[in-house]
């Protein structure tokens, strides 16, 4: 004989288990009787298969592996004695997994004792085939469920209506066998046997439409008749809970009820009576009680309209609600929940108590009522509402604070009376809990806050100030960074100062600290850093004075280890340094963002649309509609919409990609918003607010010089990965723009446009070995008398053409004189569509803006 | 040659025949899943978080169970005995209630009666006690199939069968005579 196979009892095996302190100890026990029940097993020792098994079941809810035992159970399921057959079905019912060999193979077993002579067996099978059957056993074994559920002993009648549940969730069209079976068990008087008919006619009922209305008919006044006979049944010991006679089957019935109720006017009216009177009569000092006013009310809110009736189950919800015990609180903030479609004033009304709940002690309570606070706010209390709640985020417990916030942030969004209220309560929730605010969110808030100008003052200087306080939350730290870059100068000047406001004294090199602190803030992430880094440069224009100071700052980044940082550190310290004469525009403040396009585009990811008060969409100054620009909020967040998020690809949105290609608009038709994102985005014609006389003394400056800028092979040496965008636009910078060498085909010069004031030439040149390139030199002649300044040429193209602008040889156009500039022109189509363009001119004369617009379509063939 | 080619494709062809069904078989056993089913397990576990007894009545892996049950423990006895009874767990609901160093706990769809399901839970308890005499976390473990039987005479696929604690014992009581 084996030596393990004699093994432990199985008592000794649980002391064992219990004995071990540690769980390698626990481990290693179960190890050693996993090993002794394997050679039991395959000694096919029959004295141990019961005790193996039932050692397996106790490792199994251990947590161990015990796949190897389910053979064993099969055994014990075909021996004749009851208490293997007994064991074998538990281990059968727990151990099996859901693969189907072996299954298949307990069905042959299930179908003998499905017809066993001994009625204790026949009840075993049924109830390891209602826990484990699937749809093959069901189509086999349905006909034995059927006869057994007019089988004479009532504990095999209930626990086929059981089977039959399972048998028709696994395959729903042989529910209509079951109709009448079911509709017979409903008249029994046996509550096990009832209980389980209810169920079944219930589960009938959810996958047959023509079932229901057969039980409707058939069945509503039997069930109305066996509800009464049960509430009003003198005491019986057997089936008694505190005084009620069976609550579970109250319940059950109460559930059906609902279900034939629901959406029938004559169900429900016949049903009215005895729901008025579990509902008025049932006690309700104990849970029994409780349970089934709690099933009750949720009949009476779910059957057809009754006026009367839906009070008093509204009245007991109120009851529930002031009630001590915090069970009963839970349900009926569960209850109101789904109250609230039925009735939402009646709701209303609690709104105090449930505000209550939400600062309870219970996490469990407090999440019910917060999800039901959410959707009982509208325009009309949300004031006072989001006044509680964000209350309330100040000493709420860590793990609530999440939800909390998005909570309060959305119903903020949703009903914000007006864009200031909305701006304070975003505010306030930031520099409460900003690390909870979801990027969305804040996206959201600084959309309305570029389209709101007059509150562009107000809303700098309460980002100072909460900066001050709550400097650890990064959200509200990268909100402030950002409209500090775009505002600083409103947060200097105290300009735009509204009544409500206490004045405050910030001074040009205050705005730069608060950005410096930002930037070296140990809690402060790459997002946060770099988007403090183009702030400095915004600020570096706005402020001349700061200029040095900011120029230092950003240099300290230039040796950081994130390349993002070094990146743009590099960028931004050449920008500042060599490239004055472009900063201005460069850093231009942002254009509006428009709400619709931001809404809409959040809505594709995010239930919950954004819809602001103020709808309008407002123009920017220059008078040119908003185009869609939202993609230039995402400047600095992690989620460019760019596949790279380099920096190559954040100057070449700062600076407008679409400069080289127009915003994708179908057809020949170079497209108008094009264009006028690029007027957007460089402000052309607009005198910049802090465009003072010493810029313009540098651009003058840089007009006269004729030297070469110093040339931008260091950067490229220092960095090596510097954006290809940045080089174009600066390299051009030099005074004479790279002319084309080699010999391609000659195409004729065209003059592309021509007024009063102004003549352009365009000069083609080829590279032979690229058809598709096209190098254009464009001269600009002045007509005038007049000097231009700001001079400014643009050009938009359609989708399949693809267009590079060199910078001009100036921007100043001397009276008479001409000036220079190259493009590049790449036709996708080329020898199918020729070039066309559409070009605009602005300039100044006398600082007086002018514009010129016009289409070129006179493209020499075959380019 | 040409007959070891047919053979290989009847082989093949069954092959794939008797897969078909088993996938229909697995995208039915996930719609039922998502259908509402009642308890969806019952688990006793003491003051420790010891797992004393489990019954589920969905199936899930080893390691699914042990994560669950890893969860609702460290959530359930983290609650002290003024906090509700109820607690929303993935996409359960648990309804757990103790009794001296005892923790039953049952894992319900979210739109069960809670109340009932903690009246069930007293029920449990009571007929346990009546089979044992003052149930205790011992009576459990060493008597785990009995524990079990009670179980299944009185929840059945997750659907409440019997109510009455001598209907319940009756089996049981039976089985007890015949040893």
């Amino acid at each position: 004989m084996n030596p393990f196979s004699s093994g432990t009892r199985l008592s000794d095996m649980i002391r064992a288990i219990r004995a071990s302190k540690t769980a390698a100890e626990e481990r290693a026990v179960v190890r050693k009787e996993c090993a002794a029940i394997r050679a039991s097993i395959n000694e096919n020792d029959q004295d141990y298969r019961h005790r193996d098994l039932a050692k397996l079941m106790f490792i199994h809810m251990l947590g161990y592996p015990t796949h190897f035992g389910q053979m064993e159970c099969l055994k014990l399921i075909a021996s004749p004695g009851f208490p293997e057959k007994r064991i074998g079905y538990l281990g059968l019912m727990l151990l099996l997994d859901e693969r189907q060999e072996v299954l298949m193979l307990v069905t042959n077993s299930l179908k003998q004792d499905l017809n066993h002579t001994n009625q204790y067996i026949v009840g075993l099978a049924l109830c390891a085939l209602g826990n484990i059957c699937s749809a093959e056993m069901a189509r086999d074994l349905a006909p034995e469920v059927e006869r057994l559920l007019k089988f004479r002993d009532p504990n095999i009648r209930k626990k086929a209506a059981l089977c039959a549940i399972r048998i028709i969730r696994k395959v729903p069209d042989l529910s209509e066998n079951f109709i009448n079976p079911g509709a017979a068990l409903l008249k029994e008087k046996h509550h096990g046997v009832l209980i389980t008919g209810v169920h079944l006619c219930t589960e009938i009922c959810s996958v047959s439409s023509e079932a229901l209305e057969y039980f409707r008919k058939k069945c509503t006044e039997g069930l109305v008749k066996t509800l009464r006979d049960i509430a009003n049944s003198p005491y019986s010991p057997e089936y008694d809970v505190a005084g009620i006679t069976d609550p579970f089957l109250h319940i059950r019935l109460l559930k059906l009820l609902r279900v034939l109720g629901q959406g029938d006017a004559d169900a429900s009216d016949c049903m009215n009576d005895i729901l008025a009177q579990v509902a008025s009569k049932t006690e309700s000092n104990k849970n029994a009680g409780n349970a089934i006013l709690y099933e009750c009310v949720q009949t009476i809110m779910s059957i057809e309209e009754n006026g009367g009736l839906r009070v008093l189950a509204i009245n007991i919800l109120g009851k529930f609600l002031s009630n001590r015990d915090n069970n009963i609180r839970y349900v009926a903030l569960n209850m109101l929940m789904r109250a609230l479609t039925v009735d939402s004033q009646a709701v209303q009304r609690h709104r105090a108590t449930i505000l209550e709940c939400v600062k309870d002690s219970d996490a469990s309570i407090q999440k019910r009522a917060l999800e039901l606070i959410y959707l009982l706010v509208n325009e009309n209390n949300v004031e006072p509402l989001a006044k509680e709640l964000i209350e309330y985020l100040e000493v709420s417990e860590q793990d609530f604070k999440e939800d909390l916030t998005a909570k309060i942030c959305s119903i903020v969004e949703k009903f914000a009376p007006e864009k200031i209220w909305y701006i304070d309560q975003m505010l306030k929730v930031l520099s409460e809990a900003g690390t909870y605010v979801k990027e969305d969110v804040w996206h959201a808030l600084i959309v309305v806050i570029t389209n709101a100008p007059h509150l562009h003052g107000y809303t700098v200087r309460a980002l100072y100030r909460a900066l001050h306080t709550s400097c650890e939350q990064e959200t509200l730290v990268r909100v402030a960074i950002w409209c500090i870059g775009e505002y600083a100068d409103l947060l200097v000047n105290n300009a735009g100062m509204l009544d409500l406001e206490d004045p405050i004294t910030v001074t040009e090199s205050d705005a730069v600290d608060v950005i410096e602190t930002a930037i070296k803030h140990h809690t402060s992430d790459v997002t946060t850093k770099a988007m403090a880094l183009i702030a400095l440069l915004k600020i570096s224009s706005r402020f001349p004075s700061c200029s040095e100071r900011v120029k230092s700052i950003i240099g300290q980044n230039k040796g950081s280890f994130v390349l993002e940082l070094q990146q743009r550190s590099m960028e931004f310290s050449s920008v500042i340094q060599k490239h004055q004469n472009i900063r201005s525009s460069l850093v231009e403040r942002m254009p509006v963002l428009d709400e619709a396009t931001f809404s809409g585009r959040r809505a594709g990811s995010l239930p919950a649309a954004v819809s602001t008060s103020g709808k309008s969409s407002l123009s920017i100054p220059n008078g040119v509609a908003t185009a869609p620009l939202v993609d230039l909020l995402d400047l600095g967040s992690d989620d460019t919409p760019a596949p790279t998020s380099s920096g190559a690809n954040f100057l070449q949105d700062l600076l407008g990609g679409d400069l080289m290609q127009p915003s994708a608009q179908p057809g020949m038709q170079p497209s108008q918003a094009g264009a006028d994102i690029l007027l957007d985005l460089l402000s052309i014609g607009t005198p910049a607010p802090v465009q003072n006389g010493s810029t313009n003394g540098d651009l003058l400056s840089m007009q006269d010089n004729n030297a070469p800028i110093a040339s931008l092979d260091t950067i490229s040496s220092t960095s090596p990965t510097a954006s290809s965008s940045m080089m174009d636009l600066l390299d051009g910078f030099g005074p004479t723009p790279p002319t084309s060498e080699d010999k391609g085909p000659t195409y004729p010069s065209i003059v592309a446009f021509e007024s009063s004031s102004l003549k352009i030439e365009f000069n083609f040149t080829k590279q032979s070995e690229n058809p598709q390139t096209t190098d254009i030199v464009a001269n600009f002649s002045n007509l005038s008398p007049n000097v231009y300044t700001d001079f400014l040429f643009q050009a938009a193209v359609p989708k399949f053409l693809q267009l590079h602008l060199d910078p001009a040889s100036s921007n100043t156009l001397p009276a008479n004189g001409s000036i220079k500039q190259t493009m590049r022109v790449t036709n996708s189509q080329h020898g199918k569509k020729p070039i066309v363009m559409r070009m605009r001119v602005g300039y100044k004369i006398n600082g007086k803006d002018v514009l010129e617009e016009g289409q070129i379509n006179n493209f020499p063939r075959g380019i | 040659v040409n007959l070891q080619h047919k053979e290989e494709e009847v082989k093949t062809q069954r092959s794939e025949s008797s897969e078909k069904p088993k996938e229909k078989e697995k995208s039915q056993f996930e719609e039922l899943r998502s259908l509402k089913m009642g308890i969806r397990f019952i688990l006793m576990v003491n003051k420790q978080g010891q797992t004393r007894l489990a019954q589920y009545y969905e199936w899930l892996t080893l390691e699914e169970r042990r994560a669950l049950e890893g969860e609702i423990v460290r959530k359930c006895l983290a609650r002290n005995d003024q906090q509700c009874s109820f607690v929303e767990h993935r996409n359960y609901k648990i309804v757990y209630r103790r009794y001296a160093s005892l923790f039953f706990m049952v894992g319900v769809d979210d739109d069960e009666n809670e109340l009932a399901i903690l009246e069930f839970i007293h029920l449990l308890v009571e007929t346990m006690d009546k089979h044992f005499g003052n149930v205790c976390e011992l009576d459990i473990m060493f008597h785990l199939e009995k524990a079990h039987f009670m179980l299944e005479e009185m929840v059945m696929n997750g659907c409440i069968v019997e109510t009455s604690k001598a209907n319940i014992l009756s089996p049981i009581q039976l089985m007890d005579k015949a040893h």
